[in-house]
């Protein structure tokens, strides 16, 4: 029972953390309908760049804040410099760009940091908060942080101004520039929290995945996954998916298929929502009069 | 004094012109019509004055040039667009969907009072505040747009088939508070319709658009007393 809930909690954990990757898929698919395929790359790069300052001994916290406002500032960057340009592109170019920025950010980290395997430190401490003996401390701080940011996330598209508007142009750019709303900047505007909420997941999974250049193509899989799950156009379907995924991923490996195995579960998972239930739970059902 | 001033406006898609040298004016706290059948170019005219298409010529609101200006800096300016099909914001709320009209405005408390005002105009509204707005109904989904651009406080109104696809009565409910706004606030508004009667009753000035060009204009008594108009238009 006690490994049985020490596995639960570990899934809560990185579910989490596909959760909030999911989100940022979820958020640019919203309004762009495309799936950004560099949005691990990018918050991989971002957890490069916490890192190379807490190694300059930037105090963890002041490093954190710091990697999430470079990380906006470069989401907006990207969308208005590399995206807008092909804004109106048919999409098999458009992801062609997707999947290059992955494989530049990929490579330039490489030829930055080397693929050499790094360890990532944990704000939080070796031993388990409250004595516990079902979750490690960073599992635990990482649950909250995500909690954290999902919540500031609903508070700001539910209640400002801003927030109103960014949903407004994700549904209706033509009725949003009707009533004056620059469409433009709030695509840029979701792409820079994207970038954002990515640097977060990255920086509380390298710990357990360790930092490398590759370290987040199993992630994005999951939150893949959990965005499918969930619905592919619904940000509380995102959420709900990634813990889910987080969760089922642990136990099936831990007791079902085995740790060698348990990208499998993300790849199930794809191909059985798109077979199944292509709107997953959550989703809309877009019907086209023809 | 006019408002809105268009001169020799040529506007369309892709190639093709479909509007080809068009003139008409919007007077202050006027209302000017245009009238039109299906395909004459009147839901292109009001998409050129708000810069959602390629257009020539010149467009000045309040004697400002505003024909290379970005659709939603026009909006800014004060122009509101009702725009065909309605551009309902369907997956927000009733009352989202006003606060977004209200997007550009700063004065909090006016945009509150705004929102009670537009609210005593469509009691309907209100009792579906909190509603999904894909939900309502097509007579309140058109009260739903023309409260979202009151909400803009505009000086000038572009109103693109208020009557399309209601029942009478939603019709005869929404110029009457057309007639209002007009009148208490001295909102212009520049109304296009295929059901002529109707916009002859509210408008002061009218144009009869032909395939992209003006083939008659004047008051509004004039225009419905013309005897090609009426059999076109009228019907009797």
């Amino acid at each position: 029972m006690e490994a049985f809930l020490h596995q639960v909690f570990s899934g809560l954990a990185t579910g989490g953390i596909y959760a909030s990757l999911a989100l940022a898929l979820v958020m640019i698919y919203q309004s762009t309908n495309h799936i950004n395929f560099a949005q691990g790359e990018m918050a991989m790069f971002s957890t490069y760049l916490a890192w190379s300052m807490i190694n300059a001994s930037i105090p963890y916290w002041w490093a954190f804040l710091l990697t999430v406002l470079i990380s906006f500032a470069a989401g907006v960057v990207i969308e208005r410099i590399i995206i807008r340009p092909v804004e109106h592109a048919p999409v098999l170019s458009i992801i062609t760009v997707f999947v290059a920025l992955l494989v530049i950010f990929n490579s330039v980290a490489g030829w930055i940091f080397t693929y050499t395997i790094k360890t990532f430190p944990s704000p939080f401490p070796e031993q388990p908060l409250f004595g516990n003996r079902f979750i490690s401390s960073h599992e635990m701080g990482a649950i909250g942080i995500t909690l954290v940011v999902l919540v500031a996330l609903y508070l700001f598209f539910r209640f400002t101004p801003l927030g109103l508007a960014m949903r407004a142009a994700a549904q209706n750019a033509t009725s949003s520039r009707l009533v004056g709303i620059r469409v433009g900047w709030m695509l840029a505007l979701g792409w820079g929290l994207a970038a954002a909420v990515g640097a977060i997941a990255g920086m509380l999974v390298a710990p357990i995945v360790y930092l490398e250049p590759n370290m987040m193509s199993g992630v994005l899989l999951y939150a893949f996954a959990a965005a499918l799950v969930g619905g592919i156009d619904s940000p509380f379907g995102a959420v709900v998916g990634g813990f889910t995924v987080g969760v089922l991923e642990n136990i099936l490996g831990a007791y079902v298929i085995g740790t060698e195995l348990k990208l499998t579960v993300a790849l199930v998972l794809i191909v059985g929502v798109l077979l199944v239930k292509p709107t997953g739970l959550f989703g809309k059902v877009f019907v086209t009069r023809v | 004094m006019a408002l809105l001033e268009v001169t020799d406006l040529c506007a369309g898609y892709n190639a093709a012109d479909v509007l080809r040298g068009v003139t008409f004016a919007v007077e202050k706290g006027g209302i000017t019509a245009i009238l039109g059948a299906n395909g004459a170019g009147k839901t292109t005219l009001l998409r050129a004055v708000s810069g959602m298409l390629r257009r020539r010529g010149s467009i000045r609101f309040d004697g400002k040039p505003i024909e290379k200006i970005a659709t939603e800096d026009i909006a800014r300016l004060g122009v509101a667009h009702v725009p065909d099909g309605r551009g309902t914001f369907l997956d927000l709320t009733t009352e989202e969907n006003l606060r977004i009209g209200a997007y550009t405005r700063k004065d909090r408390g006016a945009v509150a009072r705004d929102l009670e005002r537009v609210f005593t105009y469509f009691p309907r509204l209100k009792e579906r505040r909190h509603q999904q707005a894909g939900t309502l109904s097509g007579g309140e989904q058109q009260m739903l747009a023309v409260s979202r651009a009151l909400m803009l406080r505009p000086r000038l109104l572009l109103l693109d088939e208020p009557s399309f696809g209601l029942a009478p009565l939603v019709v005869q409910d929404i110029f009457r508070i057309m007639r209002a706004i007009n009148a208490e606030e001295g909102v212009s508004v520049l109304l296009v319709e295929q059901n002529a009667g109707l916009a002859l009753d509210l408008a002061d000035n009218a144009y009869v658009l032909e395939t992209g060009q003006v083939v008659m204009s004047g008051t509004s008594e004039a225009v419905r007393s013309d005897e090609a108009v009426r059999r076109a238009y009228l019907g009797y």
